[in-house]
């Protein structure tokens, strides 16, 4: 039998890896034309960020804040919506936490100081989100040009309000101060001590755990159905019943929350202030996870510890060989996005010939 | 007033806005022709190493501007096979150039010049502003020796070359035959097709020309108005030159017009900068580059003008059959 479409594993297994494999490929060139071996650098990034358990610990901890990012830009594209701004959201996210936190990390136990930074991350990158959603519903205004202007706002905003009010007295650097105890997430090496030194904390399960939540809203939920929906035919789930605006301000609100959550483990998992620029890209990445992922929990999953990985082997790889400085990574992260992301169906057409002539012999 | 030079501002709006002019027309044939241009950003910023490094090693500004120019529409020509021929999704071709072209910029440069990511100062190889006849004699004349020595005079190739190509560039969209298929293709392909123009190569050759033009505004930016490469050092101006054409509403005078008031804000920033007010004090710059990222969200709220982006523009186009 002749197939016109590829089957399930093919698009959702073969495709990304093969299209994965050429994306390390062209950076593989690049190494070696900047006179290292792709082979050695491979194995050292491997051996730093997954065999030692060390370095799993890091890769997992980066794995963590990108689940995040690549949920919150995986429910606005369900909804068809291309969610530029999770970099922003997820900065403001940082300024709600950080406020909780400031107001109350003397007074409060971590038990409830905890819930109240994430519940004010989540609030305040919500709220980021909210004016693209509304302009886009309600407006018409594209909301990829809309985040992509809050983007810039956010950016210029945190600073002002970084400098001018959460400054502490005669500090020079742009941070807010650092927080108690109160407010730093536990470790998992607590209870699994080969992690060691890792940052790794509950931020990693809680991320889990919103990828399950992900998971079951989004493809068994009555909600979800409408979500999908409206992504896939506006018109069709208009007639069908789904308010359409109404949709498109909660995808985009739950897509600020959720990346406004990812602040929590970059803040209160590692760093423990507010400072400048923290996001430090990780909401482009979410972009790039999300469509490597394909917008399953399982495909996020994966592609988050990828890229958690390639940050921490990107690191130490740096580290021994100062021709492949970290910013190679940055053009590895771009070319990944441009492969898995834009040039998805590029072996689909081979790929299909291939399966028909197999099954014909 | 003392707070404010106005006539320096308007001076240094001059300087400024050809890095946002020549990039909001590269992307104004792009979406004109219906392809996002969200990679504006990463071709700026390849040109503007490859045009330092060039025009460094060489000595010659102007090979650099080539060496510029061809690498730009090299990247150009990428995004245009992925997003025509693959069909694949246009926002995140331009983002992932961005991404990649941040990064490899700096591996490059820090690679060739171990300067971390930077090339070394362009000396005598930047090129320098071209003064008219007879600033000299009229240098002390009100309002004429500052109109004719700095606001015509004194500058750069590229400046001029920017502000020429604006009618240019209006006269072949509105009034080429090439700017009407341009246009087709932007707004109603499959009309455009039935009528037997070439979608693929008419977006191809609007991609293409969309890499010349960008590059110059990394070439200015590195050879012109800094004389060395840094690391991101366009710092959003891809994005912004995007505004400007939201802005304009995709019409090569409105857009122009809207890169000059974004270059007229930075203006106002660098001035404005830690000078004290009465009542309200300092103004923030962080708060003064906000306001045209401001603006253009009201734009498009639909409260100050309503704008309208051709039809097809981010739709990879299926022939039918």
């Amino acid at each position: 039998m002749k197939t016109t479409e590829l089957p399930r594993w093919a698009t959702g297994f073969v495709l990304p890896v093969l299209n994965l494999l050429s994306a390390l490929l062209v950076a593989a060139l690049v190494i070696h034309l900047l006179g290292e071996s792709p082979v050695e650098s491979m194995k050292i990034l491997i051996d730093s960020a997954v065999v030692n358990p060390e370095g799993l610990g890091y890769t997992l901890f980066y794995a963590s804040t990108f689940i995040f990012t690549g949920l919150a830009v995986s429910i606005a594209m369900k909804a068809g919506l291309f969610n530029i701004g999770a970099e922003g959201q997820m900065y403001f996210g940082g300024l709600g936490l950080t406020l909780a936190v400031l107001a109350f990390d003397a007074t409060l136990s971590p038990w409830l100081l905890i819930p109240l930074a994430m519940l004010g991350s989540a609030v305040f990158g919500a709220l980021w989100a909210f004016l693209p959603g509304y302009l886009q519903a309600k407006r018409g205004s594209h909301v990829v040009v809309t985040t992509i202007m809050f983007n810039f706002i956010a950016a210029n905003l945190m600073n002002f309000i970084i400098v001018k009010a959460l400054l502490p007295e005669g500090e020079q650097n742009p941070a807010s101060r650092v927080f108690t105890d109160a407010a730093a997430l536990p470790t998992l090496n607590a209870w699994f001590p080969v992690f060691g030194d890792s940052p790794l904390n509950i931020g990693f399960p809680i991320a889990i755990l919103a990828l399950v939540i992900y998971g079951v809203m989004v493809s068994r939920s009555s909600w979800g159905y409408q979500l999908r929906a409206t992504g896939l035919n506006q018109h069709a789930a208009h007639y069908a019943g789904v308010r359409i605006s109404r949709m498109i301000i909660v995808a985009m609100l739950i897509s600020g929350a959720l990346a406004g959550l990812a602040a929590v483990n970059s803040i209160m998992g590692s760093t423990h202030y507010l400072s400048l620029n923290f996001p430090a890209g990780a909401g482009f990445v979410g972009i790039a996870i999300a469509l490597m992922g394909r917008q399953h929990p399982v495909g996020i999953f994966l592609s988050s510890v990828l890229f958690g990985a390639l940050i921490q082997g990107g690191f130490d790889l740096s580290l021994e060989k100062p021709n492949i400085p970290v910013e190679t990574f940055i053009f590895i992260q771009g070319l990944i996005i441009l492969f898995c992301g834009a040039m998805e169906n590029f072996y689909a057409k081979p790929l299909l010939k291939l399966i028909n002539a197999t099954r014909k012999g | 007033m003392e707070y404010f030079d106005f006539p320096s501002a308007i001076v240094s709006m001059i300087r400024s806005a050809p890095v946002l002019m020549f990039a909001a027309l590269a992307g104004l044939f792009a979406e004109r022709s219906g392809v996002v241009d969200l990679g504006l950003e990463g071709k700026i910023l390849a040109s503007a190493f490859v045009s330092a490094a060039v025009g460094y090693t060489t000595q010659n500004p102007w090979l650099g501007v080539a060496a510029g120019v061809a690498v730009s529409v090299a990247i150009a020509m990428v995004q245009a096979f992925v997003s025509i021929t693959q069909k694949g999704n246009q926002l995140v071709a331009g983002i992932a150039i961005n991404i990649a072209m941040s990064g490899l910029t700096f591996v490059v440069a820090q690679y060739i010049f171990q300067q971390g990511g930077r090339t070394p100062d362009l000396g005598a190889a930047r090129l320098s502003g071209i003064e008219f006849i007879g600033t000299e004699a009229l240098a002390d004349v009100p309002f004429l020796g500052w109109f004719w020595g700095k606001v015509l005079g004194g500058h750069s190739a590229l400046v001029y070359l920017a502000f020429l190509l604006v009618p240019v560039v209006h006269w072949v969209v509105y009034h080429s035959r090439f700017g009407l298929r341009l246009r087709a293709c932007g707004e109603n392909p499959h009309a455009a097709d039935a009528a037997g123009v070439s979608v693929e190569r008419t977006r191809y050759l609007a991609m293409l020309i969309a890499g010349v033009l960008c590059s110059f505004s990394g070439a200015y930016l590195s050879i012109v108005q800094s004389g060395f490469f840094l690391r991101d050092m366009s710092a959003g101006a891809g994005y912004l030159a995007l505004t400007a054409l939201v802005f304009g509403n995709w019409r090569p005078l409105h857009t122009v017009l809207g890169c000059l008031m974004f270059g007229f804000f930075t203006a106002v920033q660098i001035q404005l900068e830690g000078k004290e007010f009465p009542v309200i004090g300092a103004i923030p710059g962080s708060l003064i580059q906000m306001i045209p990222y401001v603006v253009t969200v009201i734009v498009l709220a639909g409260l100050m003008a309503k704008s309208v982006a051709p039809k097809a523009v981010g739709k990879p186009f299926v022939k039918s059959r």
